[in-house]
């Protein structure tokens, strides 16, 4: 089983690898960009069957340590 | 930043040992944390002991006691190698549980860039530091307005002099929530603001989108606080300023004269 934590910034807090990485998308000529929000990515690998249980747990760690939820989203994804 | 003084080899440094305390030593006993990637331990052990006089020993991660200690130094640096988040993995380390207990029973903790990081990490600060507005590592001397001088942290600061102090960081803007930041405006919890020379809170002044232009805040107890500035690096003339020997001054006289209690 694994899981998948993708991590970004809150609307709130300013992002400025974000707001390059857009203007640098246009500079291309790339058309319809909107807003662009650069994150984190972490794949975990679990030992667990229990689908359940390890996403109550890494629900828990993404909140305590995995993201920091003055700053940040998170998203949880098991398959 | 790399520290003046050259680490030997991995692991904690060797510091010489702390003086045996004393009921007789009138000297504030300091102790001055040390993570894996720590580079401004050994500047603040110099300025404590060998400029002000004081008595300060480093104390490794993985201590779970303080011992007989006044207050504490979370030094800058690159603690675990920034990983993940800075400061997201020195805030679980043994001796931040200690540190966490010792600031419950009152003790002073001072943060001091990385340091200021782990302590919000730690929740024992309210906000964040996030990547500076520029996306660049900002190296430089700013100017520090003191926003209160009631605090163990800046009683000894004239209340219109302007700190001039160097900054080095890569992610030191200070972000916290609408209602965060009012409540730290209503309780006087920001203690230093970047500003220009004339004192002005100006965009220009604010070297990494700070809101507000913090540079350093204290808890609502008023016994922790953490700043980006480097006060350890600004406390000899031969620096170019001593104007951060103030920030530890104030220290010292707030434990001298029993502002707070000392926590054991």
């Amino acid at each position: 089983m694994k899981a998948r934590i993708i991590i970004t910034p809150k609307k709130a807090v300013v992002d400025p690898q974000g707001k390059t990485v857009r203007s640098a998308l246009e500079h291309l000529g790339y058309s319809g960009i909107g807003a662009v929000h650069v994150g984190k990515y972490l794949e975990v690998e679990l030992d667990s069957a229990d689908p359940e249980a390890a996403r109550r747990q890494l629900d828990e760690a993404c909140h305590k340590f995995l993201s920091n939820p003055i700053i940040e989203d998170y998203r949880l994804e098991i398959e | 930043m790399r520290s003046m003084e050259k680490r030997r080899g991995r692991g904690p440094a060797k510091a010489s040992p702390a003086p045996p305390a004393s009921i007789f030593d009138p000297r504030v006993n300091f102790a001055v944390l040390q993570f894996p990637g720590s580079n401004c331990d050994q500047d603040a052990v110099h300025v404590l002991r060998n400029v002000l006089g004081q008595s300060a020993r480093l104390l490794w991660h993985k201590e779970s006691s303080l011992g007989g200690t006044d207050a504490v130094i979370v030094p800058g640096g690159f603690s675990y190698g920034d990983y993940l988040r800075t400061g997201a993995i020195a805030r679980f380390s043994p001796v931040m549980q200690a540190v966490q207990q010792f600031a419950a029973n009152g003790g002073l903790v001072l943060g001091i860039c990385n340091g200021f990081q782990i302590l919000c990490e730690a929740g024992l600060l309210p906000g964040a530091l996030v990547r500076n507005r520029s996306l660049q590592f900002r190296c430089e001397h700013i100017f520090l307005k003191t926003a209160t001088t009631d605090s163990p942290f800046t009683n000894r600061t004239p209340a219109d002099k302007l700190l001039r102090i160097p900054i080095a960081h890569g992610e030191g803007s200070y972000f916290a929530d609408e209602a965060t930041l009012a409540e730290l405006q209503a309780k006087r919890q920001i203690l230093w603001q970047y500003c220009s020379a004339q004192s002005e809170l100006t965009e220009e002044s604010n070297p990494n989108g700070s809101l507000l232009n913090i540079a350093g805040v204290c808890n609502e107890r008023r016994n922790v606080a953490g700043l980006m500035p480097h006060p350890e690096r600004a406390s000899e003339p031969l620096l170019g300023s001593d104007d951060g020997r103030l920030v530890f001054e104030s220290m010292i006289a707030a434990l001298e004269t029993k502002h707070l209690a000392p926590a054991a």
